[in-house]
């Protein structure tokens, strides 16, 4: 909503200036979202009359001319180069030792030898607007030796307020007026209305066909009116400091009262009307080609006026194309209604567009100002275009009811955390204007029409924190019951997985959870993502249900930033449709955590050797950031990596994610020079923690044994490692593999794996001959399961 | 015969004279070995009468002992020198990186999470979380703001397509976080029905909300945290001293000014909007939109299952994108969300 403060302050005038009056509307909760001046600081200009005009002798583009700025004096000379001086104009005119904007200060000089006392100016040189074609043509009646800025009303400020949805009553100047005189306790003055002499007996029946969403439409006919008639100065003024362009007089007096009363009105041809004015529900089907050029096929919960024969207007939100007024019209209806604003809300924004009318009809007009309105619009029209008016036909249903709400000062005291004692609460509901009644210590409230946001106790309570000051409401520490927080130790929190990863080299970015359908399909092989139904981008337009895409693309966006060495991790909800989806039916949305390792090992350095980081490398990332837990990797093929380095997690035989290289073919789709080693993984898996439990430290020595088998290249060790495990001697505590090796002295296909076995009884020491005995029969059951030679 | 005491002195300037550990040796065995001068001087001994065995073997006792600590002396002398040159010859450039990773760092968003929620945390809030696909129903409805309601508008939403192409029905990406109010009261609600009164909820929840919105200021996807505080006896002063505190210990500084102002959300009432200015540095005196907050609306309480006149709170929504932008002096919200290593190890 955006008005001049001086329209403002023609309904009310508080003692505060432009600054505090701008706070006291943002401290009320009409936030002042701008505020413009409408022109900038200059002074020493006038209204001046060019009395003579005549060619300068020495510069063919001047003029020079007898001008008269009204201070009794002869007329001044003054030099021009403006195409359009001519004499008879009245424009505005920069006296010696006026400042203009842009520090320019006017002198008497000579120009081209001769002298100028003085300047004529354009809108430009005055920093109204950027018209700078020629002087500003002030109109013929301007009192010549008005200070142009008293003149033009050019010490006006434009106010912008973001209104939220619940003041409607606010969006008008007569709302404004009434809030800023609740708050400065300041008496407010509208403009008079009075009923409209009626001169014609032209009338339209009005038939409410569904009284539910239009209990109330009043309307007139005009006969006689000159809709070619000017807009005064004034009004096209204020309208245009409203934001609102002249159009033609009728049109410029119904959005002028609306931004006055905050009723949208709307005019017909009333010769191009047929009949009864009807407000009822579109048919199925119906159509309607609307002022803005725009034909809308209608549903049946769209309200419309119509007339006997077709549609006429989408009630309370725009007219239509064929009936409204042109300068040809001579006989106009116009229209003052009141709509519910469930009859409207959303239906503008189903076709895609929203008007001033609808803005206002959703949040809820004054049905109580419905007729003066139509009143108001009335005399105007009389008043600028002429003609003779008709009686005022209306229908009424049944308007909203204002139901009474009860106010109780404890109930005050317990939201707001003050006491506000009887009288200061009857004070602030007055200057309100809310009237009420009082049933012990209790207040009973009647809100009035305009308001439509007053519905409950704490709506009431609100308002009085409104007017009583939010700022006046002390802060105070709260007083609870001291109970702790539960703090598990059989789950890690979040925090501290992610600070396990940064501290291993990785950074945490944060992707869009909405991505590139091409991202879905590489990285997680799937064709039918959850789409979004109105994506911003194409780019952003299924939901992700892996974080691998996200990675991949910062990997290429930072190699562009020339970042080789490169780490990153994520966590975040991925998602998957799934009927037994909870606590969203359909959808399952878990979080998970990828991390990804691209480039070298280890940041390239003086001290160690370069290797691409691999499967191993972010392997073993994985497995510090589970321990204690230890998962298991079977191997498995992913769409997005590669087919011979990728695995499954198993952790508790459950399937918790994936790990692997890139798959070469994304690599270069992608554009990495080497592929990333990744993996991704549901977080819970990672957040589960045991509780420690303390076994017996053995004081014995151990016995080591090193021993080295062949074995068929493809064995996985994991099997090997599972057969000892069911198979070793109790005195075997561990087996650990250190190294592997294949090439000389091994067959080909074959490869030698080198185990260290530990070996400790926690109640006594063990003799050799037990120990020899152990080694044995691992090594007669490796024999055996594997066909493994001993290496020797 | 030698002097003993002469043979000692001949030995230590020996001893000196010598810089080779293996020499030393050599030079021991001139004075102490087989045929060495203290050797021979002792084997001369037989011949002496009792009483000169008695003063000449203390004196070359003395002389003994004397070459003995001189000679320990020098090995020790000579091992330093060598332990100092093998050093020297060890020395490194300290100045040169040491080997391994570096180190990786979280997103500064996420360093703003954390802080909220230990600053939360130390007056007991709990940390609540709720899907990021949300029914319409939580989102709005429970929310107070049923279909059709102007305050919609505020909020440019994400919808999603079912498996056939068509408008999901009820379904949306959450715009705000707020339906994990909803969500946890309701929990909480079942959790003590058997209680004839319910503890108290104070929980406060961050996540990524997401609505049709992009340019320099918005983002599709950004992040927020609710707040929530249902008790016997919570008031709107409660709200204030509980946000002014946090806004203080966040950016631990007393050098701000927070004000509220009334606004409107469907589910709070009285509503604010809560502004913070700076008394200092780039954006001294300006007043910055921070937070949305207020009672919690008696139809939020009531669709969660909680009597509004036995219970009431505040619940808040603030911004931690904008929180950590200015924390942080960073000018631009999309570099957030884009990836960049350069600016996200700034916050390592």
């Amino acid at each position: 909503m955006k008005f001049s403060e001086s329209w403002l302050r023609s309904f009310v005038d508080p003692a505060v200036s432009g600054d505090d009056l701008t706070h006291l509307l943002t401290m009320a909760g009409l936030e002042v979202e701008e505020e413009e001046a409408v022109a900038p600081a200059f002074d020493g200009v006038v209204v001046a009359k060019v009395l003579e005009v005549a060619k300068h002798p020495d510069a063919d583009r001047l003029n020079v001319c007898r001008v008269d700025t009204g201070d009794g004096q002869e007329a001044r000379q003054i030099v021009c180069g403006a195409p359009n001086v001519a004499a008879g104009l009245k424009v505005p005119c920069a006296l010696p030792d006026a400042n203009l904007p842009g520090n320019f200060k006017i002198k008497v000089a000579k120009v081209r030898g001769i002298e100028s006392s003085g300047m004529l100016c354009s809108a430009k040189e005055l920093g109204i607007s950027e018209d700078a074609s020629g002087l500003l043509v002030l109109p013929a009646d301007a009192p010549v030796g008005w200070n142009i800025r008293a003149y033009l009303d050019l010490d006006d400020r434009l106010l912008t307020l973001k209104l939220t949805p619940n003041r409607a009553d606010c969006l008008s100047l007569t709302g404004i007026a009434r809030e800023v005189s609740a708050l400065t306790n300041t008496p407010a003055s509208y403009p008079a209305i009075t009923g409209t002499p009626v001169t014609s007996d032209a009338h339209r029946q009005i038939i409410l066909d569904a009284p539910q969403a239009c209990p109330l439409y009043c309307g007139r006919v005009i006969s006689g009116v000159n809709a070619k008639a000017p807009t005064p100065d004034w009004m096209k003024r204020r309208l245009e400091r409203s934001g609102i362009r002249s159009i033609s007089a009728l049109v410029d007096i119904t959005n002028y009262v609306m931004l006055e009363l905050g009723q949208p009105l709307h005019a017909f041809d009333n010769e191009k009307l047929e009949g009864a004015i009807h407000a009822r529900l579109a048919r199925p089907g119906e159509k309607i080609l609307l002022l803005n050029e725009q034909t809308l096929e209608l549903q049946g919960d769209d309200l419309l006026i119509a007339d006997d024969r077709r549609p006429l207007a989408m009630a309370g939100i725009m007219g239509g194309e064929d009936t409204g007024i042109t300068l040809d019209t001579t006989q106009m209806f116009l229209e003052s209604a009141f709509f519910a604003p469930q009859a409207v809300a959303g239906r503008a924004r189903r076709y895609g567009f929203g008007s001033d009318a609808s803005h206002r009809y959703e949040r809820g007009v004054d049905f109580g100002a419905t007729r003066q309105a139509l009143e108001r619009a009335s005399a105007l029209i009389l008043e600028i275009c002429g003609g003779q008016a008709g009686p005022q036909c209306e229908a009424q249903a049944t308007l909203p009811a204002r139901s009474p709400v009860c106010l109780r000062p404890q109930r005050v005291a317990k939201v707001l955390g003050i006491e506000l004692d009887a009288s200061r609460i009857a004070e602030i509901l007055a200057r309100l204007g809310l009237a009420f009644s009082r049933d012990g210590d209790d207040f009973i409230v009647t809100p009035p029409t305009y308001r439509f946001d007053i519905e409950i106790e704490e709506d009431l309570i609100e308002e009085l924190a409104r007017l009583h000051g939010y700022d006046k409401i002390p802060a105070v520490s709260p007083r609870a019951s001291l109970v702790m927080l539960p703090q598990t130790e059989q789950a890690r929190p979040l925090s501290r997985v992610r600070q396990i990863l940064a501290d291993r080299g990785f950074q945490e970015v944060v992707n869009f959870a909405f991505i590139d359908e091409a991202w879905e399909s590489d990285f997680a092989a799937n064709t039918s993502p959850i789409r979004l139904a109105n994506p911003i981008a194409s780019q952003m337009s299924v939901m992700r249900s892996t974080l691998i895409g996200g990675l991949v693309a910062n990997v290429a966006t930072n190699l562009k930033r020339k970042q080789n060495h490169i780490r990153l991790f994520e966590t975040g909800r991925c998602f998957f449709r799934d009927a037994t989806g909870q606590p969203v039916k359909g959808f399952r949305q878990p979080w998970r955590l990828a991390a990804l390792a691209y480039g070298g090992a280890l940041p390239e350095q003086w001290g160690t050797s370069a290797r691409a980081v691999d499967f191993y490398d972010i392997k073993g990332e994985l497995e510090l950031l589970l321990a204690p837990a230890v998962a298991r990797f079977e191997k498995a093929t992913h769409p997005a990596l590669h087919p011979g380095r990728s695995a499954r997690i198993l952790i508790d035989g459950r399937d918790v994610g994936f790990i692997g290289e890139l798959h070469p073919r994304w690599a270069q789709k992608y554009e990495l020079p080497l592929a990333p080693a990744l993996f991704e993984l549901d977080l819970d898996a990672l957040q589960k923690a045991c509780l420690p439990a303390y076994a017996e430290v053995s004081r014995l020595p151990a016995a080591y044994r090193d021993l080295a088998i062949v074995v068929d290249q493809k064995l996985e060790l994991q099997t090997i490692l599972d057969g000892l495990a069911s198979h070793r001697p109790a005195i075997v505590q561990d087996i650990q593999l250190f190294d592997i090796y294949t090439g000389k002295g091994i067959d080909q296909g074959k490869k030698s794996l080198a185990f260290r076995i530990v070996m400790q009884d926690t109640q006594r020491t063990l003799q050799d001959t037990e120990v020899d005995a152990a080694v044995q029969q691992l090594v007669e059951y490796l024999r055996q399961a594997y066909t493994a030679q001993l290496r020797v | 015969m030698l002097n003993p005491e002469q043979i000692a002195q001949d030995a230590a300037a020996a001893f000196a004279a010598t810089d080779d550990p293996d020499a030393l040796e050599q030079v021991k065995a001139r004075f102490l070995g087989k045929s060495g001068q203290i050797t021979e001087l002792l084997k001369g001994m037989a011949a002496l009468s009792p009483e000169e065995k008695k003063s000449t073997g203390a004196a070359i006792n003395r002389a003994k002992t004397a070459i003995e600590e001189a000679l320990n002396s020098r090995r020790e002398a000579i091992r330093q020198v060598a332990l100092e040159a093998r050093l020297a010859g060890e020395s490194l450039d300290v100045t040169l990186p040491g080997r391994g990773e570096i180190r990786g760092g979280l997103h500064p968003v996420t360093r703003t999470l954390e802080r909220i929620e230990t600053l939360f945390r130390s007056i007991g809030f709990e940390v609540a979380d709720g899907p990021e696909i949300e029914a319409d129903f939580q989102n709005f409805t429970a929310l107070n703001t049923p279909e059709d309601h102007p305050a919609r508008s505020m909020h440019d939403t994400f919808y999603l397509l079912d498996e056939h192409g068509k408008l999901a029905e009820d379904i949306l990406l959450r715009t705000h976080t707020s339906p994990i109010q909803v969500r946890y009261m309701q929990a909480h609600v079942a959790r003590y029905a058997h209680l004839e009164t319910m503890p108290e909820i104070r929980i406060i929840a961050p996540g990524r909300v997401y609505r049709v919105d992009s340019d320099a200021t918005h983002s599709p996807m950004f992040h927020q945290v609710e707040g929530l505080w249902i008790g016997k006896d919570v008031s709107f002063a409660d709200l204030k001293g509980v946000i002014a505190d946090f806004l203080r210990r966040f950016f631990e500084s007393d050098d701000l000014e927070v004000r509220f102002r009334p606004s409107f959300f469907p589910f709070t009432e009285p509503s604010a909007e809560i502004d913070v200015a700076f008394m200092s540095g780039a954006l001294k005196g300006r007043w910055l939109e921070i937070a949305g907050c207020g009672m919690v609306h008696p139809n939020v309480l009531r669709h969660a299952g909680i009597d509004p006149e036995k219970y009431i709170g505040f619940a808040f929504g603030m911004g931690p994108d904008r929180l950590t932008m200015l924390r942080y002096g960073v000018n631009d919200l999309r570099l957030f969300f884009d990836g960049d290593l350069r600016f996200l190890r700034q916050f390592v």
